[in-house]
């Protein structure tokens, strides 16, 4: 049974323009599984998530999300994308974002319903938000609009999250709360996270896959510092998992 | 250039220099001047408001000058010249659009390129279109007061259109405005929805070649929107601002222009810069008081 994978990736390449941007990838995601992907910018991370989400198609290989090809359960998967930068005065409140999640395309051109809008209130409720429904994005922190963008995620009520680069807009101080929150959410949803970051992957993220065109997964052992060498290609930080996170800067 | 002898909106202007009360109401060219504002006000306040939240201004421009060629071949094939433009423009609409998205040229690359290739069309029908083009400075510069009943009746139309494409996808409007990557991400036909938008740019431009003219619209497209949104962050509110600083501009450049004997199309946008400039200087005036009191 592929129940428990809900992601099940076999031998996947993608290439654009020739140029591989992934070699190889095996990789089987488990029910409950809180993984961090690291790599460094532009080893293929971003469209790893891509093919998971469906928007970008494998050039070889065998991608099933849920048991089916990935893009046809959109509801499954839930996605906070990369911070992008925005109008900050765009005249969209909280609310009217989180509620861009409960679209889909048999929702085309119909309104919001009464329960679109009580999954509004409950995503913005985890999220520790609601009392912000009004706002008008662009005056939040950076910290409480990574919040809105997790809850039009969670507004669809995913079994897989997937967030890219979750932490790059917000102040290191404020990332504690920000795993807090991811820690809250893993109970319940499978949450895969990449960030070129070493540092931002916390105690919290149990399992650890490298990926640098090709992915070097590690299970919830410790990373070995020859592999994070060969995914950076060069030294590097080190994190290692225990009840305290403490890193072990290696010379270069 | 003719001269001015030859000028439309200066034969119709006239008449009637100097005399503005309310009498001139009464005439009919008055009446249909005032409807037609009030028509053009609506389209600009609600598209002109995506245009502008979604930074689409350049190929907004790029519709509004490639309308010239519909004109053109308006008048090469014997019909209205408007109709002429209504289609033209709506299929360079969608053809900008569509390559502007699946080539791998820069957008803005494109949007030249066909913005100039529009018009060289225009120029070349008119140039094989028999005799002399009688209005055709109304279409490059506009004249708010030769807009006949025949167009107020086609306004009305192309704006229930608008109305109506706007009500029904007005979430998915609102979220490939915000977030388009996103929006394709749940299932919202993202490129679809933009070209239908950028078909409402052109029904919005066809309207307004009679008032402001081709070389002018993109002002009338961009002014009311964006004085609309120094006062509210609701993009509801942002429309219904835009069309009421529309009819006021509209209305108080019609005026100005009868009082001076002054071109109409010419005289609303220069009005519409000016209003611009004043809410611009009005808000940050409120921006610094509120910051002062706050940091009191």
């Amino acid at each position: 049974m592929r129940v428990e994978e809900v992601v099940s990736i076999e031998d996947l390449w993608v290439y654009y323009d020739g140029t591989p941007a992934l070699e190889g990838i095996n990789l089987i995601v488990e029910r409950g599984d809180f993984l961090g992907i690291i790599g460094p910018n532009g080893g293929g991370k971003t469209t790893l998530l891509k093919v998971i989400l469906g928007l970008v198609n494998p050039s070889r290989g065998k991608v099933f999300v849920m048991g089916q090809a990935p893009g046809k359960n959109r509801y499954d998967v839930g996605y906070v994308p990369q911070y992008n930068p925005f109008d900050r005065d765009f005249p969209i409140n909280v609310q009217d974002i989180v509620l861009m999640g409960r679209n889909s395309p048999s929702r085309l051109a119909k309104r919001y319903t009464q329960e679109d809008k009580e999954l509004m209130q409950k995503a913005l409720k985890t999220v520790g938000m609601l009392h912000y429904k009004n706002h008008q994005i662009g005056k939040l922190s950076g910290g409480e609009q990574q919040r809105i963008f997790i809850a039009r995620a969670l507004v669809r009520q995913p079994k897989i999250l997937l967030l890219d680069e979750p932490t790059s807009n917000i102040d290191s101080y404020m990332q504690t709360e920000f795993y807090e929150l991811l820690a809250k959410l893993k109970d319940e949803i499978t949450i895969i996270m990449i960030s070129h970051d070493v540092s931002a992957i916390s105690i919290y993220v149990e399992k650890i896959a490298c990926l640098n065109r090709q992915l070097f997964y590690h299970g919830s052992g410790e990373i070995e510092p020859e592999v994070l060498e060969d995914t950076y290609k060069c030294p590097i930080q080190m994190i290692a998992h225990g009840t305290i996170p403490h890193r072990v800067l290696k010379e270069h | 250039m003719p001269d001015t002898d030859d000028c439309p909106w200066h034969h119709t202007a006239q008449g009637i220099k100097g005399t503005l009360n309310v009498e001139v109401l009464q005439y009919e060219f008055m009446q249909n001047a005032i409807i037609a504002g009030l028509l053009a006000s609506i389209a600009c306040g609600i598209v002109g408001t995506y245009v502008v939240v979604k930074k689409i201004i350049f190929i907004s421009g790029g519709i509004a000058h490639a309308s010239f060629g519909g004109i053109g071949l308006g008048y090469f094939i014997g019909i209205n010249p408007i109709m002429g433009a209504l289609f033209f423009t709506l299929a360079s609409a969608l053809g900008m659009g569509y390559v502007t998205r699946r080539t791998r040229l820069p957008e803005d690359t494109v949007i030249g390129v066909l913005w100039a290739t529009g018009m060289a069309l225009g120029i070349i029908f008119i140039g094989l279109s028999p005799g002399y083009a009688p209005d055709l400075f109304s279409y490059l510069f506009g004249n708010i007061l030769t807009v006949p009943s025949s167009d107020l009746i086609l306004m009305l139309i192309l704006d229930a259109a608008i109305i109506g494409v706007v009500i029904a996808f007005y979430k998915e409007f609102l979220s490939i405005s915000f977030d388009e990557e996103y929006s394709t991400v749940v299932g919202i036909p993202v490129e679809t929805l933009y070209l239908l938008l950028l078909c409402t740019i052109a029904l919005t431009v066809v309207m307004l070649l009679r008032i402001v003219g081709m070389i002018l619209i993109i002002a009338l497209l961009t002014i009311p929107a964006a004085m609309a949104r120094q006062f509210t962050h609701d993009l509801r509110k942002t429309m219904i601002l835009a069309i009421l600083f529309g009819i006021v501009i509209n209305f108080g450049g019609l005026w100005i222009s009868y009082s001076l004997d002054l071109a109409s199309g010419a005289t609303i946008v220069l009005l519409g810069g000016v209003a611009l400039s004043v809410t611009l200087l009005v808000s940050k005036i409120r921006r610094q008081r509120h910051n002062h009191i706050i940091s009191k």
